[in-house]
């Protein structure tokens, strides 16, 4: 359990790091870090490796919005079916639900403001058990998934110190 | 006519990292593995509570031995970590670990005392104990012995002057620990001989393999034991200066005497940023020894693969191997190395002389600028 652990951390960090590397920064041999890591894939423990991508520097223009959902919970599903309607669309990123003033909380990325409006009025709010939605447009990524965007470590020590 | 300056001062060799410094300021894609302090920031929520303090004008002097909370929670912290329980009456707060070294020094030593000093060690204790008109008697850590003091060493340089005995362990720039076992025979032979202990403890939140061992926990240590420590390396706060001293009240009042007069008291935001640290920051230093823990692994698996002869250090940031084996100089090696490959270590003479043969290599940096680092490592060593 404790290789497992120590795996994640470093994989959350950095998704590219090869084997032989983990093998070398957890002392643990590379056979039981593969084996650990499939079963961590298998279990959906591990549920995808991404990149974090800061649009600012590429040509393709991407509108990312946040919605705040709230809707009528289903007798014996509770939210869990209405979020995989919502989920399903594949221009959602994220769904999550709240405690709070609304229920689930919808990130999702589109080409442009006009494919968020639409997605939002035609397909998100004519759900059923929707009632009612509040969109808020994302400005400006910072920082994401513990990634700082766009601004450079800059190691400030004096060069050489005893 | 001769300027007003003192001898002893006049006297002492300046630190042998000087030029080094000087070279690679001006040199362009430079990589350093020369610093002696952690990469990290200190965590938000510490550095927080300093501007909290500033914000709230907490802007004036404090007692000279510290804020009595901040001298409870250090004592706390002791019992926590190391089951000694020390009363805030045997704790004050300084600037930084170094200056309760210093201070430690110079409260207890007569002209002529003796001071047993291990080397390579920090490049303070000398300097301090000189200028305090002790004598300082150096030890030499050997290899061998994965540079702990081994009780035979001690042993042969006691006299009926020494005094005091400098434990620098976790080791800069050996990277070495004590263990409980290695500190017992120690702890006996200053209880037999009536020596007294001053414990640098500034790295013993970052050790690797086992927990640290303060030798003030072992019998009959506590009243005989100073230790300096602060909250440099284990909270990367090394910038806020702040440091402390524990040991027996009637050797600690006379330290701090010195200190009331020298410097009157530790920076006030950066003792309430300490009492932060010490109440919610222990997430932060876990965090902080696993990725140098990850880093120091990484290292000594390069220098295997370059066949660079290294002993597993389990303490600090450092690791510090031999270059015996290329027939030349720590120093020509380390200057070589910045010329030739611009990359910056630490020669280990600069830890006194028997640290001859040997690098201070710092693990305090990325895992990408270490590999950079190791690829000109590995191509230097290649050419030699």
């Amino acid at each position: 359990m404790k290789l497992r652990q120590e795996i994640l951390k470093v994989l959350e960090k950095n998704a590219r790091t090869e084997w032989k590397e983990l093998a070398v920064l957890l002392d643990a041999p590379e056979e039981d870090i593969r084996n650990e890591v499939s079963a961590m894939e298998e279990e959906g423990v591990i549920c995808g490796y991404h990149t974090i991508i800061n649009r600012e520097g590429t040509e393709e223009e991407k509108v990312s919005a946040l919605i705040e959902v709230r809707v009528t919970p289903q007798r014996g599903m509770g939210f869990d079916s209405i979020a995989e309607r919502i989920y399903k669309f594949p221009e959602v990123d994220s769904v999550y639900l709240m405690s709070g003033a609304y229920d689930l909380m919808v990130i999702l990325t589109c080409k442009n403001m006009q494919e968020v409006a639409n997605f939002v009025s035609m397909k998100l709010s004519t759900l059923e058990s929707v009632l009612s939605t509040a969109t808020h447009f994302i400005m400006k990524r910072y920082k994401d998934h513990g990634s700082v965007l766009a601004k450079r470590y800059e190691d400030t020590r004096e060069l050489i110190t005893p | 006519m001769a300027l007003p300056l003192n001898r002893q001062v006049l006297e002492m060799k300046p630190s042998g990292i000087r030029k080094y410094f000087d070279i690679i300021q001006g040199m362009e894609g430079a990589i350093s593995l020369g610093v002696g302090e952690p990469d990290f920031d200190t965590p938000w929520h510490i550095r927080d509570e300093g501007i909290y303090a500033l914000e709230k004008g907490r802007t004036h002097y404090t007692s000279n031995a510290g804020l009595m909370e901040l001298k409870q929670e250090i004592c706390a912290y002791l019992q926590r970590t190391q089951q000694i329980p020390y009363t805030p009456d045997q704790v004050f707060v300084t600037v930084g670990g170094s200056e309760a070294i210093d201070l430690c020094v110079r409260a207890m030593l007569n002209p002529g005392d003796e001071v047993l000093i291990p080397q390579p060690s920090y490049v303070s204790y000398e300097p301090c104990v000189v200028w305090a008109q002790g004598k300082a008697v150096i030890i030499e850590l050997k290899e061998e012995h994965e540079f702990r003091l081994q009780p035979e060493q001690m042993l042969e340089k006691i006299t009926d002057r020494t005094r005091l005995l400098v434990l620098p362990y976790p080791n800069n720039p050996t990277g070495a620990i004590m263990t409980r076992e290695d500190l017992e025979p120690i702890a006996k032979i200053c209880v037999e001989k009536d020596i007294y202990v001053l414990s640098d403890e500034i790295y013993g939140e970052l050790t690797y393999d086992s927990k640290h061992v303060s030798i003030a926990s072992l019998p009959g240590m506590r009243e005989r034991t100073i230790i300096a420590s602060g909250f440099s390396k284990a909270f990367a706060m090394t910038g806020w200066r702040l440091g402390y001293a524990v040991g027996p009240a009637a050797i600690v009042e006379q330290m701090l005497k010195v200190h009331q007069y020298a410097i009157m008291c530790a920076p006030t935001m950066s003792q309430y940023a300490g009492i932060e640290a010490l109440r919610n920051g222990e997430a932060d230093v876990n965090e902080m020894r696993e990725e140098f823990n990850r880093r120091r692994r990484f290292l000594l698996h390069s220098f295997e693969e370059m066949e660079l002869p290294c002993f597993t250090p389990y303490g600090a940031f450092y690791v510090f191997p031999c270059i015996k084996k290329y027939g030349c100089s720590s120093d020509d090696f380390a200057m070589r190395l910045l010329e030739e490959e611009r990359l910056a270590v630490v020669p280990g003479t600069a830890f006194g002389d028997c640290g001859e043969g040997f690098l201070r290599i710092s693990y305090a940096y990325s895992l990408d600028n270490l590999k950079r680092a190791m690829k000109r490592l590995k191509r230097f060593i290649g050419k030699l």
